[in-house]
């Protein structure tokens, strides 16, 4: 596998998605290169957790290849888990283990999938917990936590794993207002250390600060891809102008 | 009607001689329960029709028939089969005690596993894609996610099912068992005192349920230290 930074980590091609005879995801083509961060954004029900989500499997796709860091999706279970080893996921509900303190939440994953021993397992989840500026609630328990330093612990649980890519959906909208900006800047940092990110959020500081492209979707399609500036100041398609009209008057 | 104090204190201790007995159906009946319950649970839960059917005939038929119903089947009917008076089994069934903790285990198990099934689907969706997003495997989400947080959802309504099985335990004494309440049983046809007995004995069934109670409670307030800040 070469490094250069022109590989192709993510490519989406001609793939379709139904729920019953729904069809959530239509013709979707998508290339993410090696630490591009895209922004995807849309009205709701348009898809976009849809198409996220079919890239670690969490959603199965119809038709059409998704392939990761050169391995495609397939029915074979050692796909699927060989692609959620590159892929981290952050979600709108943190989806901590309610069960586990903060620590044994970043230490679950890396003692069963990669099999690193408990001492090392540890130390690897201080580390993050520290970059997430929260290493001294380590061994309370999710609960005990705001939402937004939730948020931060689960983002340091998909870093513990050493992902290639991380996908966010929504981090941020299940946030209180004064929470957000303490996650956009763990993202934010992210972002600039390199990682590849796709990243479903309507905060268009964000998108504008941090992404090389935004696309927009609507009705399972994907309507537009272009950099952040262009996006905001000329949208080509009618939907994109009326979502943005909607979305930039709050 | 006198209430004759002293025959209480005569016969509580006599009732008490039973307690061993009562003990020792609940716990094995409640141990080989639960082992049944989980079966029975993970068959229904497998996917499998053919797993998933025989588990619910079972709950089906034990939840929809008395225990004691279930208890006279087992005890008077089930000599009256060849295979199994020549079965490894026999030695157990041919004793009372061994019927009564069959029975009771059938039945409890039938009722756990549905108690536990309302644990399972309790689980947050959300905290096993979790999971599957950082790789675990279904067994792997089972053990360490659906397991403990299924368990603490299901530990109220089982701590009710344990309170019915001790009680249950009561009806062994139909088929000649000497448990606490066969011995009051005894009591009463020689005193001709049921009301006294009968009321001795509901106390102690109430202080034992009392002690569950709190032994339940205790245990949730651990596995529940994680719920509230
Ligand atoms: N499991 C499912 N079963 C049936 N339909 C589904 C399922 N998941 C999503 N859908 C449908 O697919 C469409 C796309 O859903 P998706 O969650 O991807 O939208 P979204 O763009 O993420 O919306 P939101 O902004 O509300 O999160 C919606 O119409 C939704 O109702
Ligand atoms: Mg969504």
């Amino acid at each position: 596998m070469t490094n250069s930074a022109s590989e192709t980590l993510i490519e989406m091609q001609n793939v379709d998605k139904f729920f019953g005879t729904f069809q959530a995801l239509k013709n979707i083509n998508l290339e993410v290169k090696r630490g591009e961060k895209i922004v995807v954004c849309g009205p709701s029900g348009s898809g976009k957790s849809t198409m996220i989500r079919c890239i670690n499997r969490l959603e199965k796709h119809d038709q059409g290849h998704i392939i990761i860091a050169g391995k495609e999706l397939t029915d074979d279970v050692k796909d699927i888990d060989a692609v959620r080893r590159e892929v981290g996921m952050v979600f709108q509900s943190f989806n901590l283990f309610p069960h586990m303190t903060i620590v044994k939440n970043l230490m679950l994953a890396q003692r069963l999938v990669r099999k690193i021993n408990k001492v090392e397992a540890r130390e690897t989840a201080m580390h993050f917990l520290e970059r997430v500026k929260i290493a001294e609630q380590a061994e309370k328990y999710p609960v005990q936590l705001s939402g937004g330093q939730q948020q931060r612990v689960a983002i340091a649980r998909a870093l513990c794993m050493k992902p290639e890519i991380i996908l966010f959906d929504e981090p941020t909208s299940a946030l209180d207002p004064e929470m957000i900006n303490e996650v956009l800047e763990v993202m934010t940092d992210l972002a600039k250390e390199g990682m590849t990110m796709i990243c479903v959020t309507h905060e268009m500081g964000f998108a504008r600060s941090v992404a090389d492209r935004v696309i927009f979707m609507d009705a399972g399609e994907i309507v537009e891809e272009a950099e952040p500036e262009e996006f905001f100041k000329n949208p080509r398609n009618e939907r994109t102008k009326k979502f943005l009209s909607q979305i930039l008057t709050h | 009607m006198i209430f004759d104090l002293s025959l209480i204190a005569d016969s509580i201790p006599k009732m008490l001689a039973g307690i061993g007995i009562t003990f020792q159906l609940m716990a094995l009946s409640a141990f080989l329960g639960l082992i049944l319950a989980v079966i029975l649970l993970l068959m229904r839960i497998s996917g499998k029709w053919y797993l998933s059917w025989p588990a619910q005939v079972h709950i089906y038929v034990f939840r929809g028939t008395p225990i004691l119903v279930q208890i006279f089947i087992i005890y008077y009917g089930f000599p009256q089969f060849e295979f199994i008076r020549e079965s490894i089994f026999w030695p157990i069934l041919r004793e009372p005690f061994g019927c009564a903790v069959v029975a009771l285990s059938l039945n409890t198990g039938a009722y756990v596993s549905e108690i536990l099934r309302g644990g399972v689907l309790g689980v947050d969706r959300g905290v096993l894609e979790a999971g599957s997003a950082l790789g675990l495997s279904a067994r792997h989400k089972f053990i360490y996610l659906t397991t403990p947080i299924a368990a603490r959802l299901a530990l109220p309504a089982y701590s009710n099912d344990f309170i019915s099985l001790m009680k249950a335990t009561s009806l062994a004494s139909t088929i000649t068992l000497m448990d606490m309440t066969g011995i009051a049983r005894t009591i009463v046809a020689q005193t001709f005192a049921p009301y006294e007995i009968f009321i001795s004995l509901a106390i102690i069934y109430m202080v034992l349920t009392w002690g569950i109670q709190k032994t339940f409670g205790r245990i949730e307030k651990y596995l529940s230290r994680y719920v509230k800040p």
